[in-house]
């Protein structure tokens, strides 16, 4: 048997052991677990004095390297 | 504004719209790839929360169904890789009763195993193509890659399966 023939019947015998789902009609309605998951995990938030803080440690640190080991230190 | 412009600027209600118009697409993609009515229900979810997420990243003008279809894939992927062999794709789709029930069922545990021990990449690529019989552009633009490169892992795909059903003939003729 040459392979094209081999490659017919794999083919053939691939489809008899996992035959094509037919049924892929979604049985529910997914948007009351899709609001759970979206519930679970609510987008994060960070509230504009933190990026304030943020941002004044960074330009402090940048201003004065120096601060970095004694920041370190108290961390 | 459209509804994929409200989308991608955060409009929950916007997304509820595309959910409710695109879960039985998802989940019938879905359900073919991993064949387990539960699983596919759990990431169609997982498919619509990883869209949620990267809505900051789509570009309303572009082809929502298939970014949503190439996601799809990727969660279908990551459930292949984490589920066990030995219990994938049994699932809830029994296969039709046909000749000699012995020797089909011998040849069927032969190659369930075989092809479950393929590497999920080429399991994917050879379960849309040779049993859903899924058009190469099809998968190619769901799984992301050129069709010249779905035709290579059908390839090689079906080369390996050979190669293992051939030793799997020679291990049961052994014992």
């Amino acid at each position: 048997m040459n392979n094209h023939e081999d490659d017919k019947e794999l083919r053939a015998l691939l489809k008899q052991a996992f035959p094509p789902i037919q049924d892929t009609e979604l049985q529910r309605d997914l948007w009351p677990q899709m609001l759970r998951r979206m519930d679970e995990h609510p987008p994060l938030h960070v509230p504009w004095f933190d990026w304030v803080l943020a941002a004044g440690t960074v330009a402090a640190l940048l201003i004065f390297p120096g601060a970095i080991p004694a920041l370190l230190y108290h961390l | 504004m459209e509804l994929l412009e409200r989308f991608a600027a955060g409009d929950t209600d916007a997304f509820e719209g595309l959910f409710r118009q695109h879960q039985r697409e998802v989940y019938a993609w879905i359900v073919r790839i991993v064949r387990d009515s539960g699983a596919a229900e759990d990431l169609t979810v997982e498919t619509f929360w990883r869209i949620y997420r990267a809505r900051d990243r789509f570009d309303p003008h572009g082809n929502f169904r298939a970014w949503m279809r190439r996601i799809a894939t990727n969660a279908a992927l990551d459930h292949l890789k984490r589920v066990r062999p030995e219990t994938e794709l049994t699932g809830d789709f029994p296969s039709p009763v046909r000749g000699d029930p012995a020797i089909r069922d011998e040849l069927r545990r032969h190659i369930t195993r075989a092809f479950l021990e393929l590497p999920v990449k080429y399991r994917l690529v050879a379960t849309l193509a040779l049993i859903e019989e899924e058009p190469y552009t099809e998968i190619a633009q769901a799984t992301g890659i050129s069709v010249a490169l779905v035709k290579v892992r059908i390839f090689r795909a079906v080369r390996m399966l050979r190669k293992k059903l051939n030793f799997l003939r020679l291990e049961a003729a052994s014992k």
